[in-house]
C-alpha cells in the first residue's frame, strides 16, 4: 500500500496522542495525561458520530443522547455499588457494578436501543427535520435526567472512586490513559474496516444518491438504521469512558451544547476523514487550553474559527494538511 | 416463464389538473425490445417511475413476471429483477466507476450486512462488475472517479450497473442521450443483442435506434397510448404522424 | 381543581404558545424563503432581551425597551444576513447547521463579556402590573393577557403581510421558485435580507416579553429555540400556519402537561412518587406529541413532502 500524505498524517496525530501523554508521565505531569486522555475519549465519541455523518451523510444534533446514556450507565450503575443497594431484586438480584467492562457493556447496550429508537424515528424524515427532531429528542432525553431526582436530577451524580478494570490500576493516569487510547484505536479499526465493507460501500453510495442504491435493490432505511445504531453505541461507550474520567455525569453530558460540540470535533479535524475526529478533539482540547488560559471568553474564538473553516477551509485541519479527499477504496 | 415478463393494466396519474397517464396499458414480451416514444412532456418518464415503484398510480395495476407489484416498493420490484437506468443520472458521484459497478453487483447479490470484509476485494462482485463494465466498454475508465466520466459515458455506466444486476427485464428512460453519433450506434449494437438475455422496455428520442431496434412500438401522447406496434406499422400509422412524427418534421 | 384553575392554565399555554410562535414564525419562513436552518435564531432572542432590560435600565421606559429589543434584534439578524447568513444559502444543511452553531457561541461568549454572567431584570411596568378579572371570575395577570394579545395581533399581523401586501407576494413568490422571482426583478439578497430581520425582529421582540416574567440571561433562548423547532417540525416547516398551530398546540401540552399529569399520577400513586413521575413524564410530553404527529404524518401537519 502507498502511504499517501493523508495516512502519514494519520499515523503521526495517533503516534503523538501516545507519545505526548508517555512524556508528561516520565515527567511527572498528570495533568497532562488527564489531557491526553479526554482527548482520546472524546475523540472515540466523535468517531461513532462520524459513522453517522461522514459516511451515512446523517446530520444528527442529538448523539449527546448517546454520550449522555453512556455516562448515566456509568453513573447509575457505580452508584448502586458503592451504596451496596442493588438496582433491582427482581426477577434476579442485580446489585450495580464498578466494573468497567460490564459498564461498558450495559453504556453500549443502552445507547444503541436508544439509538434504535430515535433513528427509526427520525429517519423516516430527512434533512432540516431530521437535524431538527434528533435535536429535539436529545433534549428530551435532557428533561428527562433533570426531572429524574432519584439520580440527582440537575446536579448530577459523583462517583467516589474511578471503577475498576481487571488487572489495571485505573487511578494511575497514565494506566487509565491506555484503557481509553486503546479504545480509540480498537474504534478507529473498526471503523476503518467498516467503511471499506459491502455495508460502508452501499451506507456512502446511499447518502451520494438514494435512488441509486434503491435501484439495486438495497434499502437506505435500513443501511442508515445500522449505521446510526452503531453510531451511537460507540458514542455511548465514550460516554461512559468520559463519566469515569470525571468521575461524576449530570445533564449537560445530554445537553445539545454536548451535541454541538462532539459535531464540532469531526468537522475540525474534517467531515468523512477516518481521523478527522482525532485531529479535531487535538485541536479542541489544545485551543481551550491555550486560549482558555489568555481569556475566560474563549468560546468566541472558537466560534470565529469554527466560521471560518465551514466558510472558507471545509477540508478542516486533515484538508489543510493533507490536501483533498481521494475516492476510497 | 410467464409468457408477458411487465403487464400494465389501465395506469392513470394526475398531478393536479395534468393527467400524465391515462389508461396507460401496455406489456413486455421475453425477448423483445419494446420501445416507448412521445413527445417531451408525454409522461414518458411517469410511466416509467409507476413501473419502477417511484410513483403511485392513481388506478390500475402493474405486474411484474405473474406477480401483482402494484404496491411494492422499488426496492422489492429491483430485487424481484427489474434493472433499470434513469433519464438523469442516478450514481454514486464520488465513487470510482468500479465502485459503482461493484455496488450495483452487491445489491444483485444482497448480502450487504457485513462489516469487515473489503467489499473491492471481493471476487465474485469484482467478477460480475467489471464484466458488466467491459460490456458497455468501460473497463479502461474503472478507475476514474464518476463526477469527472463525460455525460455520455455516465449513460454507459448507468447501464453496466443494471447489467450487473442480472436483471429479468430492463427498464430504460433515454439511455442514448447525448451519447453522440458513434455512442449511440455502439450503445445501439449492445442492446440488439441484450433482448437475448432479458427483455428491454425501452423509451428513447434517438429515432434511429428505435426504428432499428424495437419489436414493437408504443406511442404516447398526453399520457395516452394512441398506437401500439412495428415499425412499419407505427410509420405508416396516419394519428401518429398526425400527433408525433409530424411535429417532429415540422420541427 | 376547579374550572377556574383549569381556564388559567388554559391561558398560560396559549401564552407560551403565542411566545413559541413569535420564535417559530421566523425560523419558518427564513427556511420557507431561504432554506436556511438557523440555529442561532435563539440569540437573537437573547439580544432582544437584554437590549430592552439595557434601555429599561437607562430610561426606566417599558415601551422604549420592547422597541429598543425590536431594532436590536432586527439589526443584529441584518448584520447576521449580511456577514455569514448570505454565504450559506447554497451550502448544504451540515455547513448550515454548523456556522450558525458557531454563531451561537459568538453571541453567547459575547453577550456574556459586554454584561457579565449574572442575569439582569426587566420589571413589568406598573400599569401592566396585577390581576385582572376576565369574565366568569377568572382574576389573570394583566402582563400575560398582554402578551396573548401581542402574539396574536403579531400572528393577524403576519398573516396579512403574507396575504396582501407587496412584500408577502414576493415571499411566496420566493417559496415557489427563486428563480422566478429573481427574473421578475425581484431585488432577491435585499428580500433575503429583510426577511431574514423581520424574523429576528419577532424573535427580539419575544425575548423581550418573556424577559420580564424570568430573568435576562446568557443562554436564555436556547430552550426556546429547541421549543420552536418541535413547533415547526410539528407544523410543517415553511409553512406561517403551521407554526401557529405547533405554537399553540406545544403551548398547551406542555403546561397542562406539567400542571395536570402529577395531580393524574396522584390518583394511582403516593403523593411524593406521583409528583415526580409527572413531572419526569410532562418534561417529556411535547416530544412525545411530536414523535406521535411524525409517525402520521412525516412532514408536519401544514407541510408539503419532507
Ligand atoms: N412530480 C411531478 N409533479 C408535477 N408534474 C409532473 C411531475 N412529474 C412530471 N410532471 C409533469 O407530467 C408531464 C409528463 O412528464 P414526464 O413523464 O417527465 O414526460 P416525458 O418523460 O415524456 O418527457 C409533464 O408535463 C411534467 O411537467
Ligand atoms: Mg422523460
Amino acid at each position: 500500500m502507498m502511504l499517501t500524505r493523508e495516512s502519514l498524517l494519520n499515523w503521526a496525530m495517533i503516534a503523538a496522542l501516545l507519545i505526548v501523554p508517555v512524556a508528561a508521565w516520565s515527567l511527572d505531569e498528570p495533568f497532562i495525561i488527564t489531557l491526553a486522555t479526554k482527548a482520546a475519549i472524546l475523540a472515540l465519541a466523535g468517531v461513532g458520530l462520524n459513522i453517522a455523518l461522514g459516511l451515512g451523510g446523517l446530520i444528527s444534533l442529538g448523539h449527546a443522547a448517546f454520550f449522555g446514556i453512556g455516562g448515566y450507565a456509568m453513573g447509575i450503575l457505580a452508584a448502586h455499588a458503592q451504596n451496596y443497594e442493588p438496582l433491582f431484586e427482581w426477577p434476579f438480584l442485580f446489585e450495580g457494578s464498578n466494573q468497567m467492562p460490564l459498564i461498558w457493556l450495559v453504556a453500549v447496550v443502552f445507547s444503541a436501543l436508544a439509538a434504535l429508537v430515535i433513528g427509526a424515528l427520525s429517519l423516516r424524515t430527512s434533512g432540516v427535520y431530521f437535524i431538527m427532531i434528533t435535536l429535539a429528542f436529545g433534549q428530551m432525553l435532557y428533561y428527562f435526567a433533570i426531572s429524574w431526582s432519584a439520580y440527582g436530577g440537575e446536579d448530577g451524580l459523583s462517583i467516589w472512586v474511578r471503577n475498576e478494570f481487571p488487572g489495571l490500576n485505573t487511578l494511575d493516569p497514565i494506566q487509565f490513559f491506555a484503557i481509553a487510547y486503546v479504545i480509540l484505536c480498537l474504534a478507529l479499526a473498526f471503523a476503518a474496516r467498516l467503511a471499506r465493507s459491502p455495508f460502508g460501500l452501499a451506507l456512502a453510495a446511499a447518502r451520494q444518491n438514494e435512488d441509486r442504491v434503491q435501484a439495486v435493490g438495497l434499502t437506505p432505511f435500513t443501511l442508515r438504521l445500522t449505521a446510526f445504531v452503531i453510531s451511537g453505541a460507540i458514542t455511548g461507550l465514550a460516554g461512559a469512558l468520559f463519566a469515569d474520567l470525571n468521575r461524576f455525569v449530570s445533564p449537560t453530558m445530554l445537553s445539545w451544547h454536548t451535541s454541538g460540540e462532539i459535531m464540532i470535533f469531526v468537522i475540525l479535524g474534517g467531515v468523512g476523514r477516518l481521523y478527522g475526529p482525532v485531529a479535531g478533539t487535538a485541536l479542541y482540547i489544545l485551543l481551550e487550553h491555550l486560549l482558555g488560559g489568555i481569556s475566560d471568553y474563549w468560546q468566541i474564538f472558537l466560534g470565529v474559527l469554527l466560521l471560518l473553516i465551514v466558510l472558507f477551509a471545509r477540508g478542516g485541519l486533515i484538508g489543510a494538511l493533507a490536501g483533498r479527499e481521494k475516492a476510497h477504496g | 416463464m410467464a409468457d408477458v415478463v411487465l403487464k400494465t393494466d389501465a395506469l392513470n396519474k394526475s398531478f393536479g389538473a395534468l393527467q400524465a397517464s391515462r389508461d396507460v396499458s401496455l406489456d413486455l414480451r421475453p425477448g423483445e425490445i419494446h420501445a416507448l416514444i412521445g413527445p417531451n412532456g408525454a409522461g414518458k418518464s411517469t410511466l416509467i417511475k409507476q413501473i419502477a415503484g417511484n410513483l403511485t398510480p392513481d388506478s390500475g395495476t402493474v405486474e411484474l413476471l405473474g406477480r401483482e407489484v402494484t404496491a411494492l416498493d422499488t426496492v422489492a420490484r429491483a430485487r424481484m429483477g427489474l434493472g433499470r437506468t434513469f433519464q438523469i443520472s442516478a450514481l454514486a458521484m464520488e465513487y470510482t466507476v468500479l465502485q459503482n459497478a461493484v455496488l450495483g453487483a452487491l445489491g444483485g447479490r444482497g448480502r450487504v450486512f457485513h462489516f469487515f470484509r473489503n467489499v473491492m476485494k471481493d471476487p465474485e462482485l469484482l467478477e460480475r462488475a467489471r464484466d458488466a463494465l467491459e460490456r458497455v466498454g468501460l473497463t479502461d475508465d474503472a478507475n476514474r472517479r464518476t463526477a469527472d466520466l463525460s455525460h455520455g459515458q455516465r449513460r454507459q455506466l448507468e447501464v453496466a450497473v443494471a447489467l450487473t444486476l442480472k436483471p429479468r427485464l430492463f427498464l430504460m428512460d433515454e439511455p442514448m442521450a447525448g451519447l453522440g453519433t458513434a455512442g449511440s450506434k455502439a450503445l445501439t449494437g449492445f442492446l440488439d443483442g441484450l433482448r437475448q438475455e432479458a427483455p428491454i422496455l425501452l423509451v428513447e428520442h434517438d429515432m434511429d435506434a428505435v426504428f432499428a431496434l424495437a419489436d414493437r412500438i408504443s406511442v404516447l401522447v398526453y399520457g395516452q397510448i394512441i398506437a401500439t406496434g412495428t415499425a412499419d406499422e407505427i410509420r405508416a400509422n396516419a394519428e401518429v404522424r398526425r400527433a408525433y412524427l409530424g411535429e417532429e418534421d415540422a420541427a | 381543581m376547579t374550572y377556574i384553575l383549569v381556564l388559567e392554565q388554559i391561558l398560560n399555554g396559549l401564552q407560551l404558545g403565542m411566545m413559541l410562535f413569535l420564535m417559530a414564525a421566523g425560523l419558518t419562513l427564513v427556511f420557507g424563503v431561504m432554506g436556511l436552518i438557523n440555529l442561532a435564531h435563539g440569540s437573537l432572542y437573547m439580544v432582544g432581551a437584554f437590549a430592552a432590560a439595557a434601555v429599561a435600565g437607562w430610561t426606566g421606559s417599558f415601551l422604549l425597551a420592547l422597541t429598543a429589543s425590536l431594532a436590536a434584534a432586527a439589526a443584529a439578524g441584518a448584520l447576521m444576513e449580511l456577514v455569514v447568513i448570505r454565504r450559506l444559502y447554497r451550502r448544504d444543511h451540515l455547513d448550515q447547521v454548523l456556522a450558525t452553531f458557531a454563531l451561537i457561541l459568538i453571541f453567547s461568549e459575547g453577550t456574556r463579556w459586554l454584561f457579565g454572567s449574572f442575569p439582569l431584570f426587566l420589571d413589568v411596568p406598573s400599569y401592566l402590573s396585577g390581576p385582572v378579572s376576565l369574565p366568569g371570575g377568572i382574576q389573570y395577570p394583566l402582563y400575560r393577557l398582554t402578551i396573548i394579545l401581542i402574539g396574536l395581533a403579531v400572528a393577524a399581523g403576519l398573516f396579512l403581510l403574507i396575504a396582501r401586501t407587496r412584500i408577502g407576494i414576493q415571499i411566496r413568490a420566493g417559496e415557489a421558485d427563486r428563480e422566478m422571482i429573481a427574473a421578475l426583478g425581484v431585488d432577491i439578497s435585499k428580500l433575503y435580507t429583510v426577511v431574514f430581520a423581520l424574523g429576528a425582529a419577532l424573535a427580539g421582540l419575544a425575548g423581550a416579553l418573556v424577559g420580564a416574567i424570568q430573568s435576562v440571561q446568557v443562554g436564555m433562548g436556547e430552550p426556546v429555540l429547541i421549543l420552536a423547532f418541535v413547533v415547526i417540525v410539528i407544523g410543517g416547516i415553511g409553512s406561517i400556519k403551521g407554526a401557529l398551530a405547533g405554537a399553540l398546540l406545544v403551548g398547551m401540552t406542555d403546561t397542562l402537561g406539567s400542571v395536570f399529569l402529577p395531580q393524574l399520577f396522584a390518583v394511582f400513586m403516593d403523593p411524593a412518587s406521583a409528583a415526580s413521575a409527572g413531572a419526569s413524564l410532562a418534561s417529556m410530553l411535547i416530544y412525545i406529541l411530536m414523535a406521535a404527529i411524525l409517525l402520521v404524518r412525516p412532514s408536519g401537519l401544514y407541510g408539503g413532502s419532507a
